[in-house]
């Protein structure tokens, strides 16, 4: 079972490779290669994924590779395929799938169609290749590569000033994030001399490594999971994002690579468990996230920056169910949320198609003219809200009631949350869909369209989101009998598996999850849909929120101008050019004053041969050499 | 073999010399010629050496003078263990990278292609000499072809440049004669092999740690360390291309390699005793040149101050005085000879092309040369640690040889890492990103074999290490064990 397991990136880096060779190579083939690619990459996780169940979820062994081997350091790399691994390749794989489908139509024509491509491909490797690694360091590399690939196809249409500045901010700020991994690596290390995730398991449960160390460790890991993940307050870089293409928008900036750092955490439950500063940490982070971010999804006006808070948000939702030792409901979570918000991205893609335009105030109406892609993205927004039956439901409520077991002021944010959640899906929906079209915009690739009769878009780009919207709509059954349950479980150290919380089913709490989001539809109707509330009076009442709204709680000002500009480059980097240059400088070149006299002297032997001032050189140090050997003592 | 490697050059020397004015384009053939056959003698042995046994393989050694005075022989010996030889394996790679990429040298051709030989043969010898008195000979010769391709094929400030580099130089390695002498009289020998078994002498006119710091000075002038580091910007900026290349991928290593291979083996209880010094020093360098990074203007000044920072991480592991943290160290040097050279290569034919290496008059390069920009994402990515690429592999393993021992310092360094993202990537979006300006249309992309080879050869090298270290890390690892041992 190792060969088709390795086989996966293999497969995917092979067809990367063919991609980089073009020339006589047509576009066209570039995706079939990766969709073929990527499909047998599919099949072969389903196959995994069986034998997981098999399993029960628990870790089938794979010896590991030597890597590096130096001393008491000790990188062994290899695959870890348990529940949890199984699940996110399914994930990966199949919403991989779809969205390269779907980009054979989106990006027809585009200059970059093989750099496309050749990108995704790489992206889809290493994303398998983070979720099955078995050694820390290894898991860090893939990290990294799912970054490099998330930063190169941000910046897809370089050419574009914003398209720039938001691929190296999403670099910058989850890099921050990834220090803060890397030296989580490096305490535990120190700490223990391991490496292995497996390992690292074991001595965080057998008590191996101090309390301190231990929490720093998990708090680290953490950070890099909030920069991936874009938790609060990393979480900057994620909704400027949106610049890259819309497929990329919906494959890695809400699917698979953003719900890493959920991964992560998931991945370390064990560590995390054993430390109550780590676990709460989560929880809080989570909880101010899922809040911070819906409240900037209401004031959006780009249809995909909506999506991206709202994708921050619901990452939020998954940190609090991890939060609450509730790790099955938090990947069942993150497992629906794929579906669901891929098929959002890509409703918001193939609107775009139609109007050229992201620009919410400039759709309207669109439900007559495209009714699949209005009903596919309908089922994904309540799915979204969390109405019974959809996938959404099942899970937020899993989440929900866990909170509500272990600390109830999670479940109480959680609740607000899903009622700015509602808001925030109905005037996204009331904006696009309902009322009056109004005119749209050129198109993302720059061709001037006309938009002024908004079309459904073509087959090819329907059928990803038909078979989304299904699974949208049913993903959640697969866990109505707790099957997901001993899947995700089934890995877990026995010690970690008895702290995993389990709410149950509820109806109290089902209820009142499901009344929050009718009240926020219901909010999103009288305002944007009958348009009884007059919107600017609402937003009248709320000052100053809607303007700390806008400005994004200042953050990006923070970061940029007072951090960045302010006190690395203009602050401690411009002091320093300065000693550089007088003091430093100033000394030397004083030295250099007082030796000037004896270089003028030497500039007689300058003038001459090159040769001669070698050999004169040479014959001066061995002379002085030879003199004291002679004049010494001894 | 290895002497003859060592002095090949100098008999391509001879014969450039020797060649008549009217024929002096021959000058770079001959120079690519003997470069070549050295990097296959190298190679040869990088494959012959003997991984299970340990230590100096393919040694020379004959008295070389004999004084009746003392009972101290001056040895020529010369050989190569796991440390030295992937040094001397990236410097006879370095040597013809950098013939290729002179090719179009039209000034005194002959000079020039005889200087880079002369300077090949200073700096296998620095790597290979065996005996103190004959590393510090190769040393200084170094000086020589230095100062003259600087201020003679130089632009800008060049002679200032070239004098301010002698200078510093000179004054180290003042410091270190009288550390090598006060060493070698005391412990009788001046033979690297036996002083390292020797250990640490404690009879000598002046106490141990003055003559520690003695020789170390003249290495970390050269790594170079902050606050000596100034010379280093000048040099780069006002060098040729293929100088620059030599000085940031080899020459700055000569520093390191000394650090292991005279400081810390020779004396390992002084550098014990040194460690945290040296730990600190390494931080403030790694941070010091990542923020006056960020601030550069001058593309070639940008990638200097990087060296500055980036060799702060050899620095680092070093003071781990620990097998791993020695092997980060080994390789750092290693990888970031590959990265940085490449990083100049490539600033070097954005030069020739635009004229220009001020990043605001630079903008939209990419478009008009795509081979050259893929190229510079790759060292750049690179050269911030990306993992899979070689660099990522010799910081992580400088961090987790170090932190262990300077939680602290460890720290900065990793601080250094997220910096490092910061410069590359705002000046690969400002340089080839950025509006395409109308100035730039007519520039052509890289497409002769000279230049598109060299560049080809080092991506391969920094995706190989990068994704399979062990073939590097493994050698090193022998290498270094000896004097971890010796500090443990």
């Amino acid at each position: 079972m190792l060969l088709p397991l390795g086989s996966f990136g293999v497969i995917t880096l092979v067809s990367f490779l063919g991609l980089t060779r073009d020339g006589s190579w047509s576009p066209r083939y570039s995706g079939y290669l990766t969709i073929a690619a990527i499909f047998v990459a599919f099949a072969l996780s389903l196959w995994a994924l069986d034998g997981a169940i098999d399993a029960d979820g628990a870790r089938v062994g794979f010896d590991g590779h030597k890597w590096v081997v130096v001393g008491e350091l000790d990188v062994h790399i290899g695959i870890t395929l348990d529940g949890l691994s199984a699940i996110m390749l399914v994930v990966v794989t199949s919403v991989s799938l779809l969205v390269q489908v779907y980009s054979q139509e989106y990006m027809r024509g585009d200059g970059g169609y093989n750099r496309y491509y050749a990108f995704m491909s790489l992206f889809t490797a290493s994303m398998l290749g983070l979720v099955l690694a078995s050694n820390i360091v290894q898991l860090f590399v893939f990290w990294e590569l799912v970054g490099l690939c998330s930063y190169l196809l941000i910046g897809f249409w370089f050419y574009k000033d914003s398209a720039r500045r938001a691929a190296t901010k999403a670099f910058l700020v989850t890099r921050v994030g990834d220090l803060g991994f890397l030296i989580a690596i490096l305490i535990i290390f120190s700490e223990t001399g391991k490496l292995g995730i497996g390992d690292i398991h074991e001595a965080a449960i057998a008590g191996a490594v101090g309390s301190t160390a231990l929490t720093l460790f998990a708090l680290g890991l953490f950070a890099g999971a909030a920069g991936k993940s874009a938790q609060f307050p990393l979480h900057v870089w994620l909704p400027d994002a949106m610049e890259g293409p819309t497929p990329v928008s919906a494959l890695i900036h809400a699917a698979t690579m953003v719900a890493a750092g959920v991964y992560l955490v998931a991945r370390f439950f064990p560590v995390f468990a054993e430390s109550d500063e780590a676990i709460t940490t989560v929880a809080a982070i989570g909880a101010i996230t899922a809040i911070i971010a819906s409240l900037l999804g209401i004031m959006a006006t780009d249809i995909k920056r909506v999506m991206a808070y709202s994708t921050i948000s619901q990452l939020g939702y998954m940190m609090m169910g991890l939060g609450v030792f509730g790790i099955v409901a938090a990947i069942f979570h993150l497992f629906t949320h794929a579906f669901f918000k891929a098929l959002l991205f890509l409703g918001a893609g193939s609107v775009n198609h139609a109007t050229g335009t992201f620009d919410m105030r400039r759709m309207g109406g669109l439900a007559k003219y495209m009714p699949v892609t209005f009903w596919t993205v309908f089922i994904a927004s309540m799915a979204l809200v969390g109405l019974p039956p959809l996938a959404g439901f099942w899970s937020k409520d899993e989440i929900l009631s866990d909170a509500w077991d272990d600390r109830p002021w999670v479940f109480v944010v959680a609740l607000i949350g899903v009622f700015l959640t509602a808001v925030y899906v109905g005037r996204m929906l009331f904006l696009t869909f309902g009322g009056e079209y109004k005119g749209g915009e050129e198109s993302e690739h720059g061709e001037p369209g006309v938009h002024s009769e908004p079309h459904e878009s073509p087959t090819l780009m329907l059928v990803p989101l038909v078979v989304l919207a299904v699974m949208a709509a049913v993903a959640g059954l697969v866990n109505i009998d707790d099957g997901l349950k001993t899947l995700i479980e089934g890995w877990l150290p026995r010690e970690s598996e008895e702290l995993v919380t389990h709410g149950g089913f509820q109806w109290w709490i089902a209820l009142s999850s499901t009344a929050a989001g009718l009240a926020g539809l219901g909010v999103a109707w009288l305002v944007y849909g009958a348009r009884v509330v007059e919107s600017d009076r609402v937003r009248h009442i709320a000052e100053p929120l809607p303007e700390i709204l806008e400005n994004k709680y200042y953050l990006d000002w923070l970061y940029e101008e007072f951090f960045v500009r302010g006190l690395v480059l203009g602050g401690a980097a411009w002091l320093l050019s300065l000693w550089d240059r007088y003091v430093i400088d100033g000394a030397v070149n004083g030295v250099g004053t007082v030796a000037r006299w004896s270089a003028d002297q030497a500039r007689l032997v300058q003038a001459g041969q090159a040769q001669l001032y070698a050999s004169v050189m040479l014959i001066g140090v061995v002379g002085a050499i030879a003199g004291i050997l002679i004049i010494d003592p001894k | 073999m290895l002497s003859l490697a060592v002095f090949l050059p100098i008999a391509g020397v001879l014969a450039i010399v020797l060649l008549p004015k009217e024929e002096e384009h021959r000058a770079k053939l001959i120079a690519a010629g003997v470069s070549a056959v050295v990097l296959a003698l190298i190679a040869f042995m990088f494959v012959d050496y003997d991984r299970d046994r340990a230590g100096y393989q393919f040694v020379n050694s004959t008295t070389w003078l004999d004084s009746d005075f003392s009972n101290i022989k001056l040895k020529y010996a010369v050989g190569l263990d796991g440390l030295s030889l992937p040094l001397a394996l990236l410097t006879a790679f370095l040597g013809l990278v950098s013939v290729l990429i002179s090719w179009r040298i039209e000034l005194r051709p002959r000079e020039y292609f005889a200087w880079l030989l002369v300077l090949e043969t200073s700096l296998l010898g620095v790597f290979s000499a065996l005996d103190f008195v004959l590393f510090f000979l190769f040393w200084e010769i170094e000086l020589v072809p230095m100062y003259f391709l600087i201020s003679v094929w130089g632009s800008g400030n060049r002679v200032y440049s070239a004098w301010k580099y002698v200078l510093y130089t000179f004054f180290g390695s003042a410091l270190m004669l009288v550390g090598i002498l006060t060493l070698g009289f005391t412990a009788d020998t001046f033979d690297i092999r036996q002083l390292a078994r020797i250990g640490d002498i404690n009879d000598a006119i002046i106490p141990t740690w003055a003559i520690f710091t003695l020789i170390i000075s003249a290495f970390l002038i050269k790594l170079p360390i902050v606050p000596l580091h100034t010379w280093l910007p000048d040099a780069h900026t006002d060098a040729p291309t293929a100088v620059s290349v030599i000085l940031a991928g080899v020459l700055l290593k000569m520093g390191g390699y000394g650090i292991l291979r005279m400081s810390l083996s020779i004396m390992p209880d002084v550098a014990r005793d040194a460690s945290i010094w040296l730990a600190i020093i390494a931080a403030v360098s790694i941070l010091y040149g990542a923020l006056m990074t960020l601030i550069q203007q001058d593309l070639k000044r940008l990638i200097a101050y990087s060296s500055v920072s980036h060799m702060g991480y050899v620095l680092l592991g070093a003071s781990a005085i620990g097998t791993v943290g020695l092997t980060g160290a080994s390789m750092q040097m290693l990888t970031h000879g590959l990265i940085t050279g490449m990083l100049f290569v490539l600033v070097g034919m954005v030069y020739d092309r635009a004229h220009t290496r001020n990043i605001a008059d630079l903008s939209g390069l990419a478009p008009r040369m795509p081979f050259i920009a893929v190229m510079m994402v790759v060292a750049g990515l690179a050269s911030l640690g990306l993992p899979a690429l070689a660099g990522f592999v010799s910081e992580i393993t400088v961090f987790l040889g170090t932190f262990e021992k300077h939680e602290v310092m460890t720290i900065a360094g990793v601080i250094g890492i997220a910096f490092a993202a910061g410069y590359i990537l705002w000046t690969i979006q400002r340089v080839f990103w950025g509006a395409p300006d109308p100035r730039w249309e007519s520039l052509v992309d890289a497409t002769a074999w000279w230049e598109r080879g060299p560049l080809l050869a080092m991506t391969a090298a920094i995706v190989a290490i990068g994704i399979y270290p062990a073939v590097m890390m493994d050698l090193f690892e022998s290498g270094v064990t000896p004097i971890a041992q010796r500090l443990g």
